[in-house]
């Protein structure tokens, strides 16, 4: 009992006795103590809770509501004209999944080589301007962000597009995946460089094909943050990819998008399309909640022991 | 006791008057030194007397650093360095590090390879095959990974690790090996067996090796470097060196006065 009472106090970790073993009796600055670290430890516990609360009230309500209405016809019919019952949003699901691939091409490929850039020579007078440039863009409101695409897209071409809406996510997904890369590549400790730079690999090889495969559950991580993020915009899309009943497949022309999809449904009169709207929240929540979980499973699968 | 005189013919590599440092501090003053063909030649010194930068410049590898300058001359074979592109340079003048240091996104196959796959080279799969069992044989390793060569280099200790290294560097048939302190990060057992490696590797290849054990000095290498403060104080014959030390300073460390 007494080496008990010594490792408490040794190594800070209560432990409990055994069934029917009576406590130490401990002075009563450590009885004070040990409430202390339980109170301590309670109120940890509560607050976590607290923090957790808001997304599991989220879910349930969304899946209480919105789970009702998916069916097969849900996710494969177009949405019906007012006032009639059923139909379903395979437009806006098609519709998200073209927007967040226009915008990942243009997004991914800039946002890694930007990471590697700023993992490079951030120091430099150009590093400090980009990731001034980056950090900012990261805090830029994202209707704001709308309103630059619907400059220098719509009004360029002359009418609302899926490449509009995709340019806006990929301002979104940009500053996410270039300063992920820059983190995870800073990370990568110097001897691997030099084992590649002393066996008389080039710079540019040493950096595409040491560097950045020793980092690449870091930047895979960030560009599935990045979708996750541009998946649930709204704000951009509303004067760029603007909307369409139809099921369209051309980048030129109107696109539906989940997100739009919710909010149109969500703010009409009639309860069919209130409960449409239910619905599609549900097949968003499904797709960032995925893509967060494969993000997670790259991180601890592919993650590289140095 | 005088040395015996090198021969141009002997001499491999030689450095004159070669002064390296960053940023207006020269940690290397005007260090002249010839390092004889297929020997082993041991640089030794305390902590930071500038022999790991001595050695950095001989590859070109000081100059990564962004403040960093040289002067005075490296030939390579009567070639000045640094007229040759740093990258071929590295191919001719392998490297091993403190730490082991395999790539951990490859396989121990793909380490001891990656000199040529990285650089693009195109090889047949026989070809790779040879160079990979070739290398681990000569390093002593093969019998110890025959069987795992498609797992991760980082899975094995770290003193097969540094064997996998000193594998990687040799794969790419290099004239000299600059070996930069290569055992301090592993224990007695590991060390041996590097000891020996490189011993057996006489003859095949010329070896640099940075130490700042004296009795490994003694034990691997026929010539010995000892630098002090950024000068060398003395090179010759390690037996000689060691035996009949002609700079009190020499005499001095050898018999544990300083480093």
């Amino acid at each position: 009992m007494a080496d008990n009472l010594a490792r408490v106090r040794e190594e800070g970790v209560v432990h409990t006795p055994p069934r029917g073993v009576k406590a130490p009796a401990a002075d009563a600055a450590v009885q004070g103590r040990l409430r202390g670290d339980k109170a301590f430890l309670g109120g940890v516990l509560a607050v976590s809770l607290l923090a957790v609360l808001p997304l599991v009230l989220i879910l349930a309500f969304i899946i209480v509501r919105g789970a009702s209405s998916i069916n097969w016809q849900f996710l494969t019919e177009l949405p019906r004209p007012m006032g009639e019952a059923g139909g379903g949003i395979s437009n806006a699901i098609v519709g998200t999944i073209i927007l967040i691939a226009v915008a990942s091409v243009i997004s991914i490929p800039l946002g890694i080589l930007a990471g590697i850039f700023l993992s490079e020579s951030g120091k430099s007078g150009l590093g400090r301007l980009t990731r001034l440039s980056v950090e900012t863009l990261m805090g830029v409101p994202s209707i704001v962000i709308g309103i630059v695409a619907y400059v220098w897209v719509v009004r360029t071409t002359g009418h609302f597009s899926a490449l509009s809406g995709g340019v806006a996510l990929s301002m979104i997904m940009l500053p996410v995946i270039t300063l992920s890369t820059e983190e995870t590549l800073l990370m990568i400790p110097e001897s691997l460089r030099e084992a590649a730079l002393a066996l008389g690999v080039s710079y540019p090889r040493t950096v595409l094909r040491v560097i950045l495969p020793a980092g690449a559950s870091g930047v895979i991580t960030g560009a599935l943050l990045g979708v996750a993020r541009a998946a649930g915009e709204t704000a951009p899309l509303l004067f760029t990819s603007f909307g369409s009943p139809y099921m369209e497949y051309n980048i030129l022309k109107p696109m539906a998008s989940l997100p739009q999809t919710i909010f149109f449904y969500a703010t009409s009169p009639y309860p069919e399309w209130q409960s449409l709207a239910w619905g599609a929240s549900f097949v968003l929540l499904v797709l960032v909640l995925a893509l967060n979980l494969v993000t997670k499973l790259v991180t601890s699968r592919w993650k590289i022991q140095f | 006791m005088e040395d015996p005189v090198l021969t141009a013919e002997e001499v491999i590599l030689e450095t004159r008057a070669l002064t390296a440092g960053f940023d207006g501090k020269d940690v290397v003053l005007g260090v002249s030194l010839a390092v004889p063909r297929q020997r082993v030649t041991a640089i030794m010194g305390p902590s930071g007397c500038g022999k790991t930068t001595f050695m950095r410049c001989i590859n070109r590898m000081h100059e990564l650093n962004v403040n960093a300058r040289v002067s005075g001359e490296v030939l390579l074979d009567g070639e000045n360095v640094y007229r040759i592109n740093p990258i071929l340079l590295r191919r001719r003048i392998g490297m091993v590090f403190q730490r082991p240091n395999p790539f951990p996104t490859m396989s121990i196959y793909d380490n001891v390879v990656a000199g040529y796959t990285l650089n693009g080279a195109r090889m047949d799969r026989a070809e790779r095959d040879q160079i990979v069992e070739e290398t681990l044989r000569r390093v002593t390793l093969w019998d110890e990974v025959k069987d795992a060569l498609y797992r991760r280099g980082t899975f094995l200790s770290g003193g097969q690790q540094q064997r996998l290294c000193i594998a990687r560097a040799l794969a790419m048939k290099p004239e000299v090996l600059l070996l930069d302190e290569p055992t301090s990060a592993l224990d007695p057992k590991a060390t041996a067996a590097i000891e020996e490696l490189i011993v057996s590797l006489k003859g095949t290849v010329t070896i640099v090796q940075v130490t700042h054990n004296i009795p490994q000095a003694a034990r691997i290498s026929d010539y010995t470097a000892f630098i002090h403060l950024g000068e060398l104080v003395e090179f010759g014959p390690t037996n000689r060196l060691f035996t009949v030390p002609k700079d009190k300073r020499t005499e001095e460390y050898l018999s544990g006065k300083f480093g």
